[in-house]
């Protein structure tokens, strides 16, 4: 009786569908949800490793109203958000567009564009200490040809921070044309035709109907290159340490090193629930905005 | 159909040409630099093809640190997490995908949502559940997690088995076939590309973590290949860079060549998982 009941459960596809899931579901409240909840209790204390204090917000007080090194990470991410992201975007579109000229070895050329993003982080912050490198760097021997005076790219702290973002475009321009050329190659050639039957010029054609046809994929280019962008470390952690004068003082690398070298791990959590708050406001805010010129095909506007 | 002026296409190739050299050249340095004497390369750093190529860099590169336990641990790691993932993703890709349970589209908002988590969120807590566990200075705590899926990869199966009919499933049912017997030896076995794409990402991914290694491996016989690479720089002041470019390139040359095997599931798989913004 008892059997015969169980079978009859087991024959129901819910049970099944939950079973197969529970890798994840497990996964998801040992290593996300309970950490989560808990990295924000530990944020509420003075905690380094051995003795752990309760000291409610007094963390939180201290980043936000005496810590200046919290407050120059701070800039440096939102410095460096503003320029890499919107160039990158740029960037990575510019070339997806070339690309779909039907140009003569476009797969060639997509495979180079997309190649450095295959170079692991540790070997691609290497390779461009050397291209940064002040004596003989090649960024630095390509100006001289031009003329121009040698420029400290990693020791300056007027550079430093431009330089991270010019490897960012380096790095992460060929992944964002791949999603962005997808996008373009599922644009109809009909949309196109018409609009070139009703005399329309080739930016009138890319300015009204490719890019709200591409908006989408440029809200997703945007959400997800804004959330890395706060989250730099190996780049910082391996080339410049957060130097010189902390103009590379990332966010994720000055909360790293509370966590780990200075092991004030209340004050490290508590900057992690900044930046997660910081990052929820962000994101609400951008799909709020993506109302008004995100355009989805198919949806009454 | 469509008028072209051939000015207009050789000025979109040229523009493609020079924008193509700008991101190739910093690669091509390191190969050229690795190939380098140190003499030359004092001398000439910047001439892109070496007078006389050598291949002394790559040897004492891997005498200077212990270069081969790097290679073997980054490997052994990477082989297994990627397994693990690709395993534990399909079959949660499974359940989300052919079952209609009590709140299954709400889990499988939350695991959306988790692919925008920062990673620092959870970061401590994590270490100090491997701490307690006695895990540090081992492979555990970057193995086990891949275990129970990513989000990025259930979600890349999951698509790929909503694009399978569902007679498929019915007939398997007929023939009297279990669900696990169905998604191991039916579904899976059709899914090669979808579990390709995954499996290649995956491998990427723990080929290239710096993070989790550093947090959690201490003796640099348990070090990985970032963790080791970095110590080029550390031993003495000054840097030898064609060195460093020697280690570089075996770090770099496994995700070009696998690279250039999987392409086609690479580009589809990131076009794809893009796309899933819409």
């Amino acid at each position: 009786m008892e059997l015969s009941r169980l079978r009859r459960w087991l024959s129901r596809p819910g049970p099944w569908g939950f079973f197969f899931i529970l890798p994840w579901l497990v996964g998801f409240l040992i290593f996300t949800a309970g950490p989560m909840a808990s990295s924000f209790w530990i944020s509420l204390h003075i905690y380094d490793l051995h003795q752990m204090d309760y000291v409610g917000g007094e963390n939180y007080r201290r980043l936000l109203f005496k810590d200046p090194i919290f407050w120059k990470s701070v800039r440096v991410t939102l410095t460096y958000a503003c320029f890499s992201v919107p160039l990158g975007i740029i960037l990575s579109l510019g070339l997806a567009v070339l690309l779909n000229q039907k140009v003569r070895g476009q797969r060639l050329f997509r495979t180079f564009f997309y190649m450095p993003s295959l170079v692991p982080a540790v070997a691609s912050a290497l390779l461009w200490s050397w291209v940064f490198n002040a004596d003989n760097g090649i960024l630095n021997q390509g100006l001289s040809v031009f003329g121009l005076p040698p420029i400290k790219w990693l020791q300056d702290q007027h550079w430093a921070l431009f330089a991270f973002v010019l490897m960012s475009l380096w790095s992460s321009g060929g992944p964002r044309m791949v999603i962005f050329l997808a996008g373009l190659q599922a644009v109809p050639d009909s949309y196109m035709e018409a609009a070139m039957l009703d005399g329309a010029t080739a930016w009138q054609r890319f300015r009204s109907v490719t890019l709200p046809l591409l908006s989408p994929v440029m809200f997703f280019n945007l959400v997800m290159g804004v959330i890395g962008s706060f989250q730099v470390f190996t780049n910082a952690y391996v080339m410049t340490g957060g130097g010189p004068n902390n103009a590379t003082k990332f966010f994720a690398l000055y909360l790293f090193q509370n966590a780990f070298e200075y092991f004030k791990l209340g004050k490290g959590s508590a900057m992690a629930w900044m930046l997660f708050g910081t990052l929820i406001v962000i994101t609400t805010v951008q799909f709020r905005l993506a109302m008004r010129w995100v355009y989805y095909e198919g949806e009454a506007r | 159909m469509k008028r072209r002026f051939p000015t207009t296409s050789a000025i979109v190739f040229l523009l493609l040409v020079s924008l193509a050299l700008v991101f190739v050249i910093p690669l091509m340095w390191t190969v050229s630099g690795a190939l380098k004497s140190a003499q030359e390369f004092a001398k000439e750093p910047d001439r892109l093809v070496p007078r006389h190529i050598v291949f002394e860099n790559f040897g004492k590169a891997w005498r200077a640190l212990p270069f081969a336990i790097f290679v073997g641990n980054t490997v052994f790691i990477s082989v297994v997490a990627t397994f693990g993932q690709v395993i534990s993703s399909s079959l949660v890709a499974f359940g989300f995908s052919r079952f209609k349970f009590w709140g299954r589209d709400a889990l499988f908002g939350v695991l959306i949502g988790t692919m925008m988590l920062p990673s620092q969120v959870t970061m401590i807590p994590v270490f100090l559940i491997w701490r307690d566990l006695h895990a540090i200075d081992t492979f555990i705590p970057l193995i086990v997690p891949s275990f129970f899926g990513s989000a990025f990869s259930v979600f890349l199966v999951r698509q790929f088995f909503l694009g399978i009919p569902r007679e498929l499933d019915e007939a398997a049912t007929i023939d009297g076939a279990s669900h696990l017997r169905f998604w191991w030896s039916v579904l899976l076995p059709i899914s090669g590309p979808a579990l390709a794409t995954v499996g290649v990402f995956a491998f990427f991914a723990n080929w290239d973590s710096f993070e989790g290694p550093l947090i959690y491996l201490n003796s640099p016989e348990k070090y990985t290949l970032s963790v080791g690479l970095r110590m080029f720089q550390d031993t003495d002041g000054t840097t030898a860079f064609e060195q460093v470019m020697a280690a570089s390139l075996i770090h770099i040359l496994p995700t070009i060549i696998i690279f250039f095997c999987a392409q086609r599931y690479f580009l589809k798989g990131i076009a794809m998982t893009g796309l899933g913004g819409r």
